[in-house]
């Protein structure tokens, strides 16, 4: 059983380096779901498969969805900026790639300065999540679903087409544009 | 199963970076966007390891509640991408610096 | 009739503020009756406090109201009425109205004539106050005030630039001398816990002994400030540019009250002068060289107020060297002869510049003694009194009464008898040189009209003081009568004397009248109508360095002057200054440098963000 968990720690690696460094938008949001799939399987190895379901379902499926309709709709070309590979050139990635590094280096250092701790053992079934979530955390769920009503009204206004008001002092000024 | 819970920190971390590294130097906001989104995922990542590590369910609802907000936060920000595009008529974040100084 | 002491240095005041606030809507005579008139009254109020003063002669103080008390020093507005300030306030007052008498001719056709009696008036309530005074603080308003009054009076005509700078410069040198006055009163204060002058007078023989620093500094700083005031060495250069004033200004101010202010501080202050000897000497040093410098300099001026001028820092010298051994009443007896002859020579100077078109130099003049007979005779009974010529005029018994203290008070010595007598042919040299040169010879130029009543009463008034004043005070093989030193031994202490021989008296008054003599024929013969083609002779250079006073001008200039010009030239950015601005300067670079970082990219800021949390993470969880 642990050998997958490997395989799909590696998978999941190398399909996120991939979706950093595609110059297509819908290759690398395809590259993102490969790698959201494998992390689908790490959270089945450890015992929770619920999670591993929510992952595929809202993450994969919702939210890279979205993604999706958005690219689409912008009609992103391939003639854009990152065509030319700019981020490729070495003054580009040299400083984030120190910062990202050390950040590695540090973990790394507190990670393995003690002894190992073994995973347990068993998997956890919704009905534990789900008793936890709404006796200990309902508060948390409820600002859940406040955070979710913000989204949606934000992203409706935010998404409307734009209506001009006009005082009506301009408006004949701005009809005589239109319509010229 | 015995694989120890640094194991799966460390791909966190590892996943976590390689999403920090690609929000420092794409200039395209959608690929910005999809950083933050890896970043995210990282985490979550390492809230459920360190849940299963101590065998509760903890962990998982954290996850659940980065999910919710990641996906408000997606959907906010994407409305956003699209004012943009329209105010700036492109998509490169280095063009819209009109707030410096 | 004693308390109407205060309503004499009221009335100029009040003279002044009526001509300061309605004098242009008045007529022209009623301004003039206005500025003459205060100070007539004060004049006349004078002579009937002093007579009333004369019966009982206990020092009289009215204090009209306390000015401040803060910390201990609580000076009053006091009015100290004894022997000595009566002698000034009479001789102040009555001068003074004889001199508004004649600037109201004088002056008459001014366009700033109200503005000119306003600044008289203020002057003479000013000078009053110094002489009144019985704390130091009320005296130093009434010094720094004249000081004020005489600034605002040489710049009279302030139209031409020459004017305003002979007014700073008179104003800066004494002001020199009030700084080292103020420190005196510093160190009195402190030592004393009063600036009360009776009080200190009373107190400082005890606490301080003879001789002791802390007496000496006091006693010089007093010097100092007297110094620059009454124009003596170093600070003597400011007077003879201070004649581009207007003659009666010159008349009241630099002859006969405000250069003597001085002598009144040195007077009034003599306990710490005499428990300070070396500080007394050196009055008598600077007094005996400062006569001898200053005469030889008026023997080589061409203008006739600069004459005066120097003549005026020469006999001020006479006074000091008077009050630096010790006689204090020949001194201020000298001061009272003084003020007469000398305000009736600037005066009669006045008169002969004003009818002349403004003509200033003798050698442009001559043979005036015919067309303005009144001037003459008045300026040539001043002149004989000037010259101290024997036993008819005033100025022979003050001055040789000087000159024979020098050698027989205690604190005399051959030294300064042989400066007081070769100044005294000096004088008579310069003095009848000036008379010749005016008013005899063969006329150069027409006066164009008589002056009129108003500028002769006060000539002639004058000089039958000048003539007449000496008479109340005669030597002791004359006659003997001591009434100045009688009146002023109350205050002061009376001059100690060697034993000498009655007959030495005999002869050093005979010597000092022949000399008088020797010097007024020598000057008969090198100058009675005698032809002199340029209006200003040739100088050679140790004429010119005469001419120019010994050329302390020069000498100030390149010491102090030029130092100063080049400091503040270097100085142009203002070094101190460039702390603040730099302080300034470094948060601009600061801004500059911070706003950098606000570059408007959005990776730039992800970058800060990312680099700030691992520094965070590095500090919490790292030593």
């Amino acid at each position: 059983m642990e050998i997958f968990f490997y395989i799909a720690g590696i998978l999941a690696i190398l399909s996120t380096l991939m979706v950093v460094v595609a110059k297509n938008a819908v290759h690398a949001l395809l590259y993102f779901i490969v790698s959201l799939l494998s992390v689908s399987v790490i959270f089945f190895i450890l015992g929770a498969p619920f999670i591993a379901a929510l992952e595929v379902i809202i993450y994969a499926g919702a939210i890279m969805v979205l993604f999706v309709f958005v690219i689409m709709m912008l009609h992103i070309d391939s003639s854009d900026d990152d065509k030319a590979y700019d981020f490729m050139k070495p003054k580009v990635w040299i400083g984030p790639s120190i910062i990202a590094l050390i950040l590695v280096v540090e973990m790394l250092y507190m990670l393995f300065s003690d002894s190992y701790h073994p995973m347990a053992n068993h998997t956890i079934s919704p009905e534990v999540v789900g008793k936890l979530m709404f006796t200990k955390y309902a508060l948390v769920v409820d600002l859940a679903g406040f955070l979710l009503t913000a989204g949606i009204v934000g992203a409706y206004h935010l998404g409307q087409k734009e209506r001009k008001n006009l005082h009506r002092y301009l408006k004949e000024e701005h009809d005589k544009i239109e319509t010229s | 199963m015995n694989i120890p819970m640094e194991y799966g920190l460390l791909l966190a971390v590892i996943l976590f970076c390689i999403g920090l590294v690609g929000l420092l130097i794409r200039r395209n906001i959608i690929f910005m966007l999809l950083c933050i989104e890896i970043m995210l995922n990282a985490a979550g990542l390492a809230f459920v390891v360190a849940g299963a590590s101590w065998g509760q369910a903890d962990g998982q609802v954290m996850f659940i509640f980065i999910l919710a907000m990641a996906a408000a936060e997606v959907s906010v920000g994407l409305a956003l991408i699209i004012q943009l595009f329209k105010q700036s008529g492109s998509l490169d974040v280095s063009k819209v610096n009109k707030m410096k100084g | 009739m004693k308390d109407l002491l205060w309503l004499i240095v009221a009335l100029p005041f009040a003279g002044a503020l009526i001509l300061a606030f309605a004098g242009g809507k008045l007529p022209r005579a009623l301004s003039a009756a206005v500025g003459v008139g205060s100070v007539s009254l004060s004049a006349i109020l004078t002579l009937i406090v002093g007579y009333e003063f004369l019966g009982d002669t206990t020092p009289y103080l009215q204090v009209v109201w306390q000015w401040f008390d803060v910390y201990g020093l609580s000076p009053n507005i006091g009015f100290h009425l004894d022997t000595v300030s009566l002698i000034f306030i009479f001789i102040i007052t009555f001068v003074g109205a004889l001199i508004h008498l004649y600037s109201a001719e004088f002056m008459w056709k001014e366009e700033g004539f109200v503005r000119f009696f306003v600044f008289m008036n203020l002057f003479v309530g000013l000078m009053l106050i110094l002489v009144l005074a019985d704390n130091l603080l009320f005296l130093y308003l009434g010094w720094e005030g004249v000081g004020l009054c005489s600034y605002l009076l040489i710049g009279y005509w302030y139209k031409d630039p020459k004017n305003g700078y002979a007014a700073r410069k008179a104003f800066i040198v004494t002001r020199i001398g009030d700084a080292a006055l103020a420190v005196s009163f510093y160190i009195l204060f402190m030592s004393f816990n009063t600036l009360n002058i009776q009080n200190i007078l009373m107190e400082a023989p005890e606490t301080w002994t003879v001789g002791s620093g802390i007496a000496v500094a006091t006693a010089f700083l007093l010097l100092g400030g007297a110094v620059g005031k009454s124009a003596q060495l170093p600070l003597q250069t400011w007077l003879p540019d201070a004649m581009a004033a207007p003659s009666p200004v010159s008349a009241l101010l630099h002859a006969a009250t405000m250069v003597t202010a001085g002598v009144y501080l040195i007077a009034r202050t003599h306990v710490l002068f005499e428990i300070a000897p070396i500080a007394q000497h050196t009055v008598a040093i600077i007094g005996a060289a400062t006569l001898l410098i200053a005469g030889m300099s008026a023997l080589y001026q061409h203008d006739i107020k600069k004459v005066l001028a120097y003549s005026t820092i020469s006999q001020i010298g006479y006074m000091f060297l008077a009050l630096g051994i010790g006689a204090w009443s020949a001194a201020l007896f000298h001061f009272m002869i003084h003020a007469f002859f000398k305000a009736l020579l600037f005066l009669g100077a006045g008169a002969v510049i004003w009818v002349m078109r403004d003509e200033h130099n003798m050698f442009k003049m001559g043979g005036l003694w015919k067309k303005l007979p009144i001037t003459f005779w008045t300026f040539l009974i001043a002149s004989a009194s000037l010259s101290a010529l024997p036993l008819i005029t005033a100025g022979y018994y003050s001055k040789d009464k000087i000159i024979w203290l020098a050698y027989a008070s205690d604190k005399g010595s051959k030294g300064l008898w042989l400066a007081a007598i070769v100044g005294a042919f000096i004088t008579a040299l310069y003095t009848f040189r000036m008379v010749f040169l005016t008013f005899f010879g063969k006329a150069k130029a027409e006066p164009t009209h008589r002056p009129g009543w108003m500028i002769t009463i006060p000539l002639v008034v004058l000089a039958f003081f000048s003539f007449a004043g000496g008479f109340i005070e005669l030597p002791d093989n004359m006659g003997h009568l001591t009434l100045v030193s009688n009146f002023v031994e109350k205050t002061l202490p009376a001059t100690t004397l060697l034993s000498l021989q009655p007959s030495t008296e005999l002869i050093f008054q005979i010597i000092s009248a022949v000399v008088a003599l020797v010097a007024v024929f020598i000057a008969y013969k090198l100058f009675f109508n005698k032809p002199f083609p340029a209006a200003v002779p040739q100088r050679n250079a140790i004429q010119q360095f005469f001419f120019k006073g010994w050329d302390f001008d020069l000498v100030y200039d390149k010491l102090i002057v030029e130092p100063m010009v080049f400091l503040s030239k270097i100085n142009k950015n203002d070094i101190i200054d460039k702390f603040y601005t730099g302080l300034a300067y470094i948060a601009r670079q600061l801004n500059v440098l911070l706003s950098a970082t606000q570059n408007g990219q959005l990776r730039w800021y992800a970058m800060i963000i990312a680099t700030g949390a691992i520094l965070i993470l590095t500090i919490i969880f790292f030593p």
